[in-house]
């Protein structure tokens, strides 16, 4: 027999008990990894140095709440990037902050916010770290004003593999800025980040509300409306079908001028942006998931869109707080645990404005179809950007939340496989932070070869051993 | 550069390509069967892998163990078995293999030890400490090599299953198989331990005690061999109780009230018996 060949010391440090069972947001995918939790760039370095002594890959991971398999790598090495949480660098006057990329959203705005500032691109959660949404290139309620976030990026570090410590900005390392910013964590860890942040002169913001009666006139409210506010979003109801196909409503925000909000100096305080932890002041919102359990079926979501709709026709407008406006998605805390045991999935499509209605209206049309209804459909106005593994197009997205259980699974699956094709025939584009099913040739056809040989040509520079690794990457690039 | 520290993955490993990555609409449930080349462990991965599961095939001899995979992949729509070739009295190699494995797979749902040998001394007034050192290598230490890092990764995940093939052998010393019998009664206390550690973790762990089964390793057995019955057989009661997430089966099932009568047989008469 022969004996233990491994260096006590690499032997010491993946101690099995680091073997941790991950999922994703929606709780629809589980996968076990070893979770290395790093505090500092050299840590990076050796778990990298670890990961190729013992034959594993590693993909980095914020707070893992990715609706699909970015931040997962079964059977693999992942670094926990939470214990990175430093803001090193905020200077008020000038609005520039350098950050850790295990910051999250939330400490950035509770730093900043309270000095007439508020994060220039953020997602609808507070809880992503700033890692994350650059690996994933995020984009706001405001995308087709400012872009997405790696358009807000004056610099960043990075740690790759081979254990350089790199230095990028839009004119220093181009091309590996704008590959690593959208580039899904697989050419390099970022350590820190920074970025400038936007001038705001009061707590609130203004919001205006109005219904819109179908397809064609919630696309034509959002590209008509968007040049004058500075967020649009719609919330599509994906069970109305026939003439009110698409309907919905729409919220578009202006952030106030100087000397529009009187109380500016309250409302600018931390404690007005407090989301409330009670609804009607009583019923703690942690146990609101529970309760909405029961409604999430075909039925209960027809019920409650409809009700949402007839709500919402009454136009009007109204003043709430920055943090009420952006973290809808934080409102109710583990909303997504009401989807049942299954959890959810999310699909979103990016298609250009000319081909976008019809594409989704055969889309929603075939969802009804099969039986197989989203329960919540969100729409915003985009705009192309720069970077490599772009998602974006001159036109509109539209995400759908699928429940899923053992027995929709196979039908939701061919499903989502007729909406790919659907989506890539009209021009449109997918998002890796969102689309959990999407094959290595959807990715293929949407990126384009050239993209992709010029990201694997990076990869090879930055990773040569091939270290980086993802569930994500393993499904769409291999 | 660094082959020198893992000397075992590149020689040994068949490299056969690895399962697609799971998705929420493609989940994928993962497991591993210790001693799957053939008899009951062939049948185990033939029924796991029916109901979904993607399995590591470990045996020691390769040809019967690529046919297992090859046989269990032609009849599916995706290849779910693959071979990895190991000796399981090879305890040194486990930590490495482990590793590799999980990492292929993209996880670990499940680990099935069936791998055992049975080697008689030949007679009830032989002795032969060889055979008896070689079936509590395999039978008991190899179980332990393996199951003692997957303990110790299922209960830090908190999920997992556990399924030891022991043996109604276990249950008894008697006069025919000294070794034997010590092997699995070792092997039945050390899954009892690790299901006392492990049920509050979340982790289930299976003991299957089977009683004669039409396998090559029936040819061993002296003597009668009642109520046996096909592997195919106790393989379904086996898949039974591990939805059920039972603790201890026996396959056939009189066997236990047959186990029942003789556990508790005096041993004034027991010692007197000839089987």
């Amino acid at each position: 027999m022969t004996s233990l060949q491994f260096p006590v010391s690499i032997l010491m440090s993946l101690p099995l008990n680091t073997f941790t069972q991950l999922d994703n947001f929606g709780h629809s995918l589980k996968a076990p990894s070893y979770v290395i939790r790093v505090k500092q760039p050299d840590d990076i370095y050796e778990a990298f140095q670890l990961a190729k002594g013992l034959g594993l890959t590693v993909a980095a991971r914020g707070t893992g709440i990715s609706y699909n398999d970015v931040s997962l790598n079964g059977g693999g090495i992942l670094l926990d990037m939470t214990g990175m949480d430093q803001i090193l660098e905020w200077d008020p006057v000038t609005g520039f902050v350098r950050c850790e990329a295990g910051v999250t959203l939330r400490q950035l705005w509770q730093k900043v916010e309270p000095d007439g500032w508020w994060p220039p691109v953020v997602s609808g959660t507070m809880k992503t770290t700033l890692g994350g949404c650059l690996s994933a290139n995020i984009h706001g309620k405001n995308n087709f004003q400012v872009g997405t976030i790696g358009e807000q990026v004056l610099e960043f570090t990075a740690m790759l593999p081979t254990g350089a410590l790199v230095t990028c900005s839009p004119d220093k390392n181009g091309d590996l800025f704008h590959a690593m910013i959208s580039g899904l964590g697989m050419l390099g860890v970022f350590t820190s980040i920074t970025l400038k942040m936007k001038r705001i002169h009061s707590g609130l913001i203004s919001v205006d509300a109005w219904p819109v009666p179908n397809l064609n006139r919630h696309l034509g409210a959002l590209l008509e409306h968007a040049p004058h506010y500075d967020y649009i979003v719609g919330w599509l109801d994906t069970l109305a079908h026939g003439e009110n196909l698409g309907r919905g409503q729409i919220h578009a925000a202006n952030n106030l001028k100087e000397g529009e909000d009187p109380n500016a100096h309250e409302t600018m305080k931390l404690s007005y942006q407090h989301l409330p932890d009670r609804l009607f002041g009583v019923m703690p919102k942690s146990l609101l998931h529970y309760f909405m359990n029961p409604f999430m079926n075909d039925l209960g979501t027809w019920g409650i869109n409809t009700a949402k709709y007839i709500a919402s026709l009454r136009k009007h407008t109204f003043r709430e707080s920055h943090a009420e406006f952006h973290f809808l998605l934080d409102y109710v805390p583990d909303w997504e645990r009401s989807f049942g045991r299954g959890g959810l999935i999310q699909y979103q499509s990016f298609l250009p404005k000319e081909t976008a209605e019809a594409a989704w209206r055969e889309m929603i049309e075939l969802s009804h179809r099969r039986r197989l209804p989203s329960y919540l459909g969100v729409t915003k106005r985009h705009r192309p950007d720069q970077f490599l593994l772009t998602h974006a197009v001159d036109g509109f997205s539209l995400a759908m939340d699928f429940k899923v259980t053992d027995s929709r699974r196979a039908k939701l699956s061919s499903l989502l496989q007729e909406f790919d094709k659907i989506v890539l025939d009209a021009g449109g584009r997918f998002y890796f932070a969102k689309n959990s099913e999407t094959s290595a040739e959807s990715t293929r056809r949407f990126l384009g070869d050239e993209a992709i040989k010029k990201f694997k040509k990076l990869k090879k520079r930055c990773d040569p051993n091939g270290l980086l690794e993802s569930d994500l990457y393993r499904r769409i690039f291999k | 550069m660094l082959k020198w520290m893992y000397p075992f993955m590149e020689e040994n490993v068949s490299d056969s390509p690895k399962p697609a990555p799971a998705t929420p609409l493609n989940p994928r449930r993962r497991g591993i069967i210790l001693g799957a080349s053939d008899g009951l462990g062939a049948e185990l991965a033939r029924q796991l892998a029916r109901e979904g599961y993607t399995l590591a095939l470990l045996a020691r001899r390769r040809e019967k163990l690529e046919a297992v995979c090859t046989a269990i992949n032609s009849t599916l729509a995706e290849a779910r078995a693959f071979a990895y070739v190991h000796d399981i009295s090879e305890y040194d190699e486990v930590p490495d293999l482990l590793r590799k494995i999980v990492a292929d797979l993209g996880g670990l749902d499940l680990v099935v030890f069936v791998a055992g040998v049975n080697s008689p001394p030949g007679g009830i007034d032989k002795y032969n400490f060889e055979n008896d050192r070689k079936m509590v290598e395999v039978n008991l230490i190899g179980a332990m090599a393996w199951l003692t890092p997957i303990a110790e990764m299922f209960q830090s995940a908190k999920a997992g299953q556990i399924v030891g093939i022991s043996s109604v052998a276990g249950d008894r010393g008697r006069v025919g198989n000294p070794g034997y019998n010590t092997s699995k009664a070792g092997l039945t206390t050390y899954l009892e331990a690790l299901r006392n550690r492990l049920t509050r973790h979340g982790v289930n762990v299976l003991t299957v005690k089977p009683g004669f089964l039409k396998t090559e390793m029936l040819k061993a057995a002296q003597g009668a061999t009642p109520f046996a019955i096909e592997p195919e057989k106790a393989a379904e009661d086996i898949l039974r109780a591990m939805k059920k997430r039972k603790q201890q089966i026996y396959t056939a099932s009189i066997w236990r009230w047959i186990m029942l009568a003789i556990q508790h047989t005096p041993s004034f008469i027991f010692r007197r018996l000839t089987f």
